[in-house]
Formats: structure tokens, C-alpha cells, sequence
């Protein structure tokens, strides 16, 4: 049994068993979102998605819309926390966008545009994270992880390899590479994989097409992450 | 951009910390807009003006980040004689290119450049008293002063500068929305 739910103000009919974001999305309204993506299940980890419902702060990813909420979304308050999130994130890894092939095709930096992100405002840890570059066909920047876990669930559920996990605990949380050797080389990853086209940020990244597209096409250069999320269904 | 003929000037102040001097060229790539930006701005310290030292001024436009001890100094003077401090660039924001050598040691660096590079014969760190002190790691402005606005890009585009100063000049709150909101 579906019903309707108000959405910073508008009605959006929901089906049984939708959450809060897929019904916004199929009316057309844009949560933004990093550790989401249409084809696997809610991770609820990036807590980019983060709406308020009575009071209350819940991932729209994974709570189940239910007839008569009042969810804010598109706030001053909400947005403001948002950012404060994303920024948390660009001072925790290295992320120099000038040096990096997914500028301008990366989510992170396409939410930092739409959430008004001009500075990081906290201090930078820069982090020490080796590349590993043993893979013939893909390349690993570990600097630009933000531990979405998107790699290791389609490696482990899709491709059913299991090539990535995370390991250690809040700070000295990282991305590692299921071999004895840590490298990736040593496993059984190929360029074909899902979970070779699916980091939002340029950890994982495919050998020999750095910068093939110029500035000015890329993916979020002409439109910004609200409108191109919305049209491909991403 | 109104004329301001008998209008006092706004005073604006630039430097380049740990930077390339590519913000300063975004600065002129304004093309013709600057003749226009002359009318109601004058400059104090610039690499325009070659003036030494920054008097007091409406405000101060950091490129580059702070790696070494004279940084810090010329940093210091701007926040001191600057109403508005603005951070403009990659490395002023995050420190940018010069900060890749954050993760590394200082010594290491130091050595691996001047004294085990290739081609390198009678190698040694250069150790002139005239030459500042280097940092151990390069900071963003924003961890060693206030600041106003921050302006990203490497380069901001001339266009994203200059809607910056028009809007601050003309009393607006400066914002940078798409497109011209990039940090590459």
C-alpha cells in the first residue's frame, strides 16, 4: 500500500516499499547522494543523502517513504550539513582535482560545486597513500577514496571476485586489495569487471584514456550533478 | 560597473605565495574588462606595481599557499592591512601542487633534489641565510589567517575573478555558482 508524502513542501506519491529517495527521484527531485547508486542495495554510509523527517535526521537512501511525512531536504540547514560532510571528506584523503583524470567526470567534486563547497575549511590531514599501478589495465589512487564501499560490493555481489574490502576502524579506515601481495595484479581483477567503472572518485581508474575527453564536455561540465544524476539515472 | 569619477578608489593588494603566477595571469586574461576594473580599483603591493609592502587596503588576493617562512611573514602583513582577504587558487585553498611533498620527509626531499638527483656532482642543499626557511609541510592561507572568500581553480578563470571583484566591489555577497565554481 503506497500514499503520498510531502517533500520539502511538494506531494510525492510513493509504491509500497520505496524509500524516500527513489520516490523523490521518480517525481523528479534530486537527493544528492555518494555511497547510492541505483543498482545495489542502500549503504547508508556517506550520510550525503541525509533529510530531515519530523525532527528527526534519517538517510533517505534507506528509510522506507510512509504516507503523510514531511521530509526537508533542500534546506539551508540540511545543505550546510552536507557540505560540512564533504568537506570532511576532501581533507581526509588528497584530493588535488587539478592532477586528477576524473575531474570534472567525479562526484565528489560535482556535489562540492552543487552544495557551494569553495574551501575544505578544516585542516587537511594529507594522508600517505601509495598508488598501486601493478594492474596492466587499471591504475589505484588510494588518496581519493571516501570509502563508499561501492568497488567492494560490486566486485563481491556482481562480478563475485571479492577484490576490495575496507579494513581498519575510523581514522585508519582503508580500501585494501584481497591478495596475499595487496596488489592488484596479483588478483583475478579485469579491466571488464563492474567494479572497474563504478567508483564515483578517481581511486579506480582505467590505464591509457587519462584525459581523453577536453574540458568543456565532460560529464559534469556543461550541467551540474542535480540535472545529469536525474537524466541518466545515476 | 557604474563610472566612479570623484569616487574614492577601492585599494587592492595581491601577492604570490607558493604559487605559480597563474592566478595573477587569470587576473589579466580579464582582457579589456580590465580598463574597466581600473576605473574603480587601485593597486597597492602586486607583482603589478612592484611595491614592497602592503599598506592598508580594501582587499588583499592570496595565490599560492605558505611553505616557507617568508610566506608567513608577507601572509601576516596582508591580513594585517587587508578589510577582505581572499584566497584565490588550488594552492591557496588546499595548498595545492607544492603540497604533494606533504607526505614526504623535508630532509628526504631536500636531498633527493640537490644532492642524489641524476647529473648532480658536487651536490648540497642550498643553505644562503637570504633564502627562507622552509616549512616542513605547505599549508592552506586559511590555517595560518582569517579568510574572507575563497576563489577556487587552477587557474580561476579570468571570468570567475572578475565576477568575484564586481560583486564584492558593488557591495553584492560574492557567490560562485556552476560553471564558474572548479577547483581544476
Amino acid at each position: 500500500m503506497g500514499g503520498t508524502f510531502l517533500f520539502d513542501g511538494r506531494p510525492v506519491p510513493f509504491e509500497e516499499g520505496q524509500t524516500i529517495l527513489q520516490a523523490a527521484r521518480a517525481a523528479g527531485h534530486y537527493i544528492p547522494h555518494l555511497c547510492w547508486h541505483p543498482d545495489f542495495p542502500p549503504h547508508g554510509s556517506c550520510k550525503l543523502c541525509i533529510v530531515k523527517v519530523g525532527g528527526r535526521h534519517v538517510s533517505s537512501c534507506a528509510l522506507p517513504a510512509r504516507d503523510g511525512m514531511e521530509v526537508e531536504s533542500n534546506t539551508p540547514e540540511i545543505n550546510g550539513e552536507r557540505r560540512a560532510l564533504l568537506q570532511m571528506l576532501f581533507v581526509e584523503g588528497n584530493h588535488f582535482c587539478p592532477s586528477c583524470e576524473k575531474s570534472g567526470n567525479c562526484q565528489l567534486q560535482a556535489l562540492a560545486y552543487e552544495l557551494d563547497m569553495s574551501s575544505a575549511r578544516f585542516a587537511h590531514f594529507y594522508p600517505d597513500r601509495p598508488v598501486d599501478a601493478s594492474h596492466p589495465d587499471v591504475l589505484l589512487d588510494f588518496n581519493r577514496c571516501i570509502f563508499c564501499e561501492l568497488c567492494v560490493r560490486a566486485s563481491r555481489d556482481v562480478d563475485h571476485k571479492g577484490v576490495f574490502a575496507l579494513t581498519g576502524r575510523g581514522i585508519r579506515k582503508h580500501l585494501v586489495v584481497n591478495a596475499e601481495s595487496g596488489r592488484l595484479a596479483d588478483t583475478d581483477f579485469a579491466v571488464s569487471d563492474r567494479a572497474a567503472d563504478i567508483c564515483p572518485v578517481g581511486v579506480i581508474l582505467h590505464k591509457r584514456v587519462g584525459f581523453a575527453v577536453p574540458i568543456g564536455e565532460r560529464k559534469y561540465d556543461e550541467a551540474s550533478i542535480s540535472i545529469v544524476a536525474m537524466e541518466k539515472g545515476e | 560597473m557604474s563610472d566612479s569619477i570623484g569616487m574614492p578608489r577601492v585599494r587592492v593588494a595581491t601577492t604570490s605565495l607558493a604559487g605559480c603566477f597563474g592566478c595573477h595571469m587569470s587576473l589579466l586574461d580579464m582582457d579589456e574588462r580590465l580598463l574597466e576594473l581600473a576605473k574603480v580599483v587601485e593597486f597597492d603591493r602586486s607583482p603589478l606595481t612592484d611595491i614592497k609592502h602592503c599598506g592598508p587596503c580594501d582587499i588583499g588576493l592570496i595565490e599560492g599557499g605558505v611553505c616557507n617562512a617568508e610566506n608567513v611573514h608577507v601572509l601576516r602583513e596582508f591580513r594585517r592591512n587587508c578589510k577582505t582577504l581572499v584566497a584565490v587558487g588550488a594552492c591557496a585553498i588546499n595548498g595545492g601542487l607544492p603540497a604533494q611533498r606533504n607526505h614526504l620527509d623535508l630532509g628526504d626531499c631536500l636531498q633527493q633534489v640537490y644532492v642524489k638527483r641524476d647529473g648532480i656532482e658536487e651536490g648540497g642543499v642550498p643553505d644562503d641565510p637570504e633564502l627562507p626557511l622552509l616549512l616542513d609541510r605547505v599549508h592552506p592561507i586559511h590555517e595560518v589567517v582569517r579568510v574572507d572568500y575563497f576563489i577556487p581553480g587552477c587557474p580561476p578563470s579570468g571570468e570567475a575573478i572578475w565576477k568575484f571583484l564586481t560583486d564584492l566591489i558593488g557591495g553584492r555577497t560574492p557567490r560562485l555558482a556552476h560553471p564558474l565554481l572548479r577547483f581544476d
